[in-house]
């Protein structure tokens, strides 16, 4: 293997006990030079374990961790090659910016004029200059964000870990960080590792994402393979919106199956490779934008799954609308609203048809069947 | 509108007789207790005694104490000790502050935080006659060198110097760690990762974060100590025996041995000169306000 094909982050079967407690069980992944990775998950499922064993703060159980190929198990957190964004972002308030980004380079005892070129320089970079004079407390939560990135960036290190950055920012900034986040990685052409409970920053920034539950990795794949392809009912339900049925499988033809739920709804789905057979417990997931909504069961025709209901009731949200339509059982299901104009005039309690192909239906075995 | 105006007129004046009722204890206080004694210090400190029950208005007292060698060389001795006291306790109280704000949790955390409180719980004469015991002649340390073999005979070790800082240091503990483990306490955790995660090595840490961080603790705390070993009377004059003067002393001996309370009254007028005058230079060098370090 040649040193650029050689992966800048691998941890493999890493394992970390607290006590009786497993935070991280097993886990393998590794991180391609230049990539974007996020631990997606719960609070609590053990990825910030993970990040801080990465960081060197923690000791694993355990595994082992490589970067760029070489393990640093015995490599104190002040001698590896990996910075960390923390969560508050750990800025120093008695420095002033330039103090904060140089410090790093103060310690690796670079001369002084060389410091002062390189803070300035990635100043620069995020889009800061002339800020080095400033204190702390003088910036708003958006540039103390960049200001921590390029506290760690000015160092060069092989792999950048994020924890959870965004959190402390509101919904306006951090919908507008995300893209900087990603634009800044380009830049800096560096490997992220970014870990978080919001699914929307790990779909949009991330090359990769694993999702996280208990401390074990459920799934690790693109946004796309999660949001579209979930292996595991925890990824169908913790990825994206879905309505979730429980029941048992009635019939079951190849891959195609069809699942009486507990309610009484006779549903059809996929379980590709799940061995789901006749009379299994099952969880059917069904996305909301995978529902087609109609006025008569004419155009709904070519969909295996038809239901009637009526609307419950309306949430709008601009773009991302929602209806709620209670079936004659009383069971609610939330179907996306669509933003042609063609159910402007839609209100509660009218009758509606909905419908959806069968193959839109995840089914999974249930848990403790 | 009218009746609106009379309304919050009356809602002030209510509100400043309940700002002046809060603050009465205060003023009481401060105006019975410091202002009005000191203001008759004063005064009685420009007094000179010319025959008797005859005053006139002088600065001989001060004068007096300018020329004379022994109370200029008590004055000098007891700031220069005062101050290498104060230094000495921040240098023990600074780790222990550390461990107890940093490094322990829970219940831990507050067992050591009541060690640090339970010397005060008994009067400080009962503590430092516990000091005297240890190292009198006939004392425990004494005995154990002699036991151990490492001294031939008795050996004392009170009445010295060394004895005096031991008693001011351990007098003046809690009152440098108790504002430093709060300002110790405020330093986020993740900012001492940050300092390793960027590479710095324990010390540089401690110089470049902590100790600017703990800069309003470490003054105030100085602060305090300072003013009570300055102050302090009983430690001195039970551990320090003859050889050692403090000015305390000089001022007890002259209001209530020599009953010349014009002197004694010049020495106190002195000491609060000394005291005003370090701390003022101590904020000024570490560019510390008043308010920023009590606050």
């Amino acid at each position: 293997m040649t040193a650029s094909t050689l992966p800048d982050l691998e941890c493999d079967c890493l394992t970390k006990h607290f006590g009786a407690s497993v935070a991280v069980d097993d886990v393998s992944f590794s991180v391609p030079a230049g990539s974007f990775f996020s631990v997606l998950g719960p609070s609590g499922c053990g990825k910030t374990t993970i990040m801080r064993m990465i960081a060197g703060f923690l000791e694993p159980t355990s595994g082992d961790i490589r970067i760029k190929g070489r393990s640093v198990l015995d490599v104190p957190p002040n001698k590896r090659p990996v910075n960390m964004v923390f969560q508050h972002l750990a800025l120093f308030p008695m420095m002033n910016i330039a103090d904060n980004i140089g410090y790093g380079l103060r310690r690796k005892g670079m001369a002084k004029g060389e410091i002062a070129r390189k803070v300035d320089e990635v100043l620069d970079r995020i889009g800061l200059p002339g800020i080095g004079t400033r204190r702390v407390d003088e910036l708003s939560g958006g540039q103390k964000q960049r200001v921590a990135i390029a506290r760690c960036m000015v160092l060069e290190p092989d792999v950048l870990l994020l924890d959870e950055p965004l959190g402390a920012l509101d919904l306006k900034l951090r919908e507008h960080m995300k893209i900087e986040l990603k634009a800044l990685q380009a830049a800096f052409d560096t490997t992220f590792v970014y870990i978080t409970h919001d699914q929307s920053e790990a779909l949009v920034m991330s090359d990769q994402i694993a999702v996280m539950n208990t401390g074990r990795f459920e799934q690790m794949g693109t946004a796309r393979d999660l949001y579209y392809r979930p292996q595991t009912a925890f990824v169908a339900g913790f990825v994206g919106d879905a309505n979730r049925w429980q029941g048992r499988v009635i019939r079951a033809e190849g891959e195609a199956l069809e699942i009486k739920t507990d309610g009484g709804l006779i549903l059809r789905g996929v379980g590709p490779g799940r061995g789901l057979g006749i009379g299994d417990k099952a969880e059917v997931f069904v996305r909301p934008e995978a529902i087609r909504l109609a006025e008569n069961t004419a155009q709904l025709s070519h969909f295996d799954t038809q239901i009637s209901g009526h609307v419950s009731t309306i949430l709008f949200n601009g773009a991302a609308s929602r209806v709620i339509v209670a079936d004659a059982s009383g069971a609610e299901i939330e179907v996306t609203l669509p933003q042609s104009g063609e159910f402007a005039h839609l209100s509660r309690g009218m009758t509606v048809h909905i419908g959806w192909s069968g193959e839109q239906g995840n089914c999974f075995a249930a848990q403790g069947r | 509108m009218l009746c609106r105006a009379g309304a919050v007129t009356r809602m002030r004046a209510g509100q400043k007789l309940g700002l002046i009722l809060l603050l009465t204890p205060l003023l009481l206080w401060l105006s019975l207790l410091i202002i009005i004694p000191h203001i008759d210090l004063f005064l009685l400190s420009l007094r000179e005694r010319v025959g008797v029950r005859q005053y006139e208005t002088s600065l001989a007292n001060y004068t007096t104490i300018l020329t004379e060698p022994l109370y200029m060389v008590t004055f000098a001795r007891t700031a220069i000790m005062s101050i290498l006291a104060t230094a000495l306790t921040l240098l023990i109280a600074f780790p222990v502050s550390y461990y107890i704000a940093k490094m322990v949790r829970g219940r831990a955390r507050s067992v050591l935080f009541l060690m640090c409180l339970i010397p005060f719980w008994v009067s400080e004469l009962v503590r430092t006659f516990g000091w005297m015991i240890l190292l009198r002649e006939s004392g425990v340390i004494s005995g154990l060198l002699q036991w151990a073999g490492l001294a031939a005979g008795p050996v004392e070790m009170l009445y010295n110097d060394a004895s005096i800082m031991v008693g001011l240091v351990y007098t003046s503990m809690l009152f440098m760690v108790v504002p430093l483990v709060t300002t110790l306490d405020s330093l986020d955790d993740a900012v001492i990762e940050a300092g390793y995660d960027l590479g710095g090595s324990g010390p540089s840490i401690l110089r470049e974060i902590v100790i600017p961080h703990a800069v309003p603790g470490i003054v105030s705390g100085s602060i305090v100590v300072f003013m009570l070993s300055l102050g302090n009377y009983l430690t001195p004059t039970m551990l320090g025996g003859k050889d050692s003067l403090w000015f305390t002393q000089m001022i007890y001996s002259q209001f209530i041995v020599r009953f010349n309370w014009e002197l004694g009254a010049a020495f106190g007028f002195m000491l609060l000169v000394l005291s005003s005058l370090i701390v003022w230079v101590v904020l000024r060098m570490t560019g510390q306000t008043l308010e920023k370090t009590m606050g």
